[in-house]
């Protein structure tokens, strides 16, 4: 066997430790989306957050990974699928290949599991699980193929170093698909005027976000995918450019919802450290700290503002922000490559270049997940019924779903 | 015999039961109330204004014999007021039987440590 050196031992180790603090997203958004939500629907999405990881380490394994990462097929549209098909491999490049598999496997587990948020306390349970499966397998690894699989926008020059486009807005723009077609939940508006109902524990809230926070430090710096050489720098670089943006998310969305409501609101504040974590995941390794901090201001104002207009204008009920937090500001930060890159930006004097191209793929993923994500709604409304009854859900899927309320 | 009724704001329950103690109200019944009234309270969620319209309060009730209605209601009056909207309010209703259940002693003498002897 050939010699497995100290370097790549060391980035193995790097990118599993990463992987495993991506992994704790999981409970991370489980958290947020329990403490944003009402208590007679905490077992129900606890139970998504469960089975969508579940099920996408499963179907992303079977075949979403040979999708994503197999050899460009049609002009880099999609991956082999069969050529990393029941993937299993005792090899190594940089790193071991298994190791890849379980890295990549995370980030499309957290693509898969943003979804739930927009489409919580309404959607039919088994409905849910086949959404779950079609995520992994075919929305997500194809649109990844398409820049991290080497397909044609990658080939274009489109930068998305961690997944804001990738990864955070397939999730918030098929969770707008989902949350479009199921409609507002009973009681969101009256009389065309959107109404608040309150989540029942900001307590778990703040838990779920700081959980976040800390398992973005295997995200970011983990998708440097090394840790030594050059890499030693670049992840110190990204860890805290990453934390940077997300400090700042948090002030500006606070700032911004005290002079717009005359009070420093928590939830809000919550979703805006969150915004600029996403929006901070394109570009952490391609701006200077000033530019995070730019980015994560940048990022709170949009989400406050984001959020106010799915609600008031297009009255798209989004229980815990996750359309505002990740669709909307995956894109945004995607775009601010354009403008915050040291060596490509805007900002820098590079011209418009970067900018452009950093829109086209911004415009195609989200025209993708959108497009896939409205016609996989659709089918399982007609087909399964996406929706649970009226009565189920004034009562509470805890009950009628699972048979189990989360509060004994 | 009499039942007294009282709704009084929370933070007042404390002092409440120790001045009712005094003057040898020792057995009373309480539980969180909600209700609705003149006060309102403001609230926003992820920048949507609310009202709760609902105010939370203390209930707490009584038996006694007719002589400790006056003082019970002097001390509930001293205590629970603050002189805002809110204050609450006091109910003294007749009771026209009581029975002890372990003893089966009926009338004024179900009230044990009540009863004037």
């Amino acid at each position: 066997m050939e010699e497995i050196g100290l370097d790549i031992s060391l980035n193995n180790v790097w990118l599993l430790v990463t992987a495993f603090l991506v992994m704790f997203m999981q409970p991370g958004f489980a958290m947020v989306e329990a403490g944003f939500t009402r208590a007679k629907n905490t077992s129900n999405i606890l139970m998504k957050n469960v089975m969508d990881f579940s099920i996408g380490s499963l179907t992303y394994w079977l075949i979403g990974y040979s999708i994503m990462y197999g050899g460009s097929m049609f002009g880099g549209l999609i991956g082999n699928p069969l050529e990393k098909f029941w993937f299993t491999s005792s090899g190594f490049g940089g790193y071991a290949d298994m190791s890849d598999l379980m890295f990549q496997t995370v980030f499309a587990a957290t693509a898969a599991t943003i979804v739930s948020g927009a489409m919580a306390e309404r959607t039919k349970f088994n409905a849910y699980l086949v959404f779950s499966i079609v995520i992994t397998l075919i929305i997500y690894p194809i649109s990844g193929h398409w820049k991290w699989g080497g397909g044609w926008l990658d080939q274009l020059g489109f930068q998305d170093f961690a997944g804001s486009t990738i990864v955070h807005s397939v999730g918030g723009w098929v969770g707008l698909a989902g949350a479009a077609t199921l409609g507002p939940r009973i009681g969101k508006y009256v009389n065309g005027k959107a109404k608040a109902i309150p989540g029942h524990n900001l307590a778990y809230g703040a838990l779920g976000v700081f959980i976040l926070w800390f398992g973005w430090f295997g995200f970011n710096p983990g998708s440097e995918l090394a840790a030594t050489g050059g890499s030693t720098i670049a992840i110190g670089h990204i860890a805290v450019t990453t934390n940077l943006a997300a400090a700042a998310g948090a002030v500006s969305a606070m700032l911004v919802a005290w002079a717009k409501y005359k009070r420093p609101g928590f939830g809000l504040t919550l979703n805006g450290a969150l915004a600029g974590l996403v929006a901070i995941t394109a570009g952490c390794n391609a701006v200077s700290p000033g530019g995070a901090v730019a980015i994560g201001l940048i990022a709170g104002v949009v989400l406050v503002f984001s959020v106010e207009f799915f609600d008031n204008v297009m009255k798209i009920d989004d229980p815990v922000g996750a359309i505002s937090v990740h669709g909307v500001n995956g894109a945004v930060g995607t775009l601010l490559v354009g403008v915050f890159s040291t060596s490509d930006g805007l900002w820098y004097g590079h011209g418009f270049k970067l900018l452009g191209i950093q829109a086209i793929g911004v415009v195609a993923v989200g025209a993708w997940a959108l497009i896939t994500g409205f016609i996989l709604f659709k089918i399982l409304k007609a087909t399964n019924g996406l929706r649970v009854s009226k009565r189920i859900e004034e009562e509470g899927l805890d009950i009628y779903e699972h048979g189990e309320n989360a509060y004994n | 015999m009499k039942k007294v009724e009282a709704i009084i704001r929370k933070t007042k329950f404390d002092e409440v039961r120790e001045e009712l103690h005094k003057v040898g109200i020792d057995f009373l019944t309480f539980w969180d109330a909600r209700g609705t009234g003149q006060a309102h309270e403001k609230r926003i969620y992820r920048g949507i204004k609310y009202d709760t319209s609902t105010i939370e309060r203390m209930y707490i009730t009584f038996f006694c014999n007719d002589e400790f209605v006056e003082p019970a209601v002097k001390v509930i009056m001293g205590s629970a007021k603050t002189g805002d909207i809110g204050d609450g309010r006091i109910f003294v209703l007749n009771v026209e039987d009581a029975y002890r259940i372990r003893t089966g002693e009926k009338g004024a003498k179900a009230f044990g440590t009540l009863t004037a002897e």
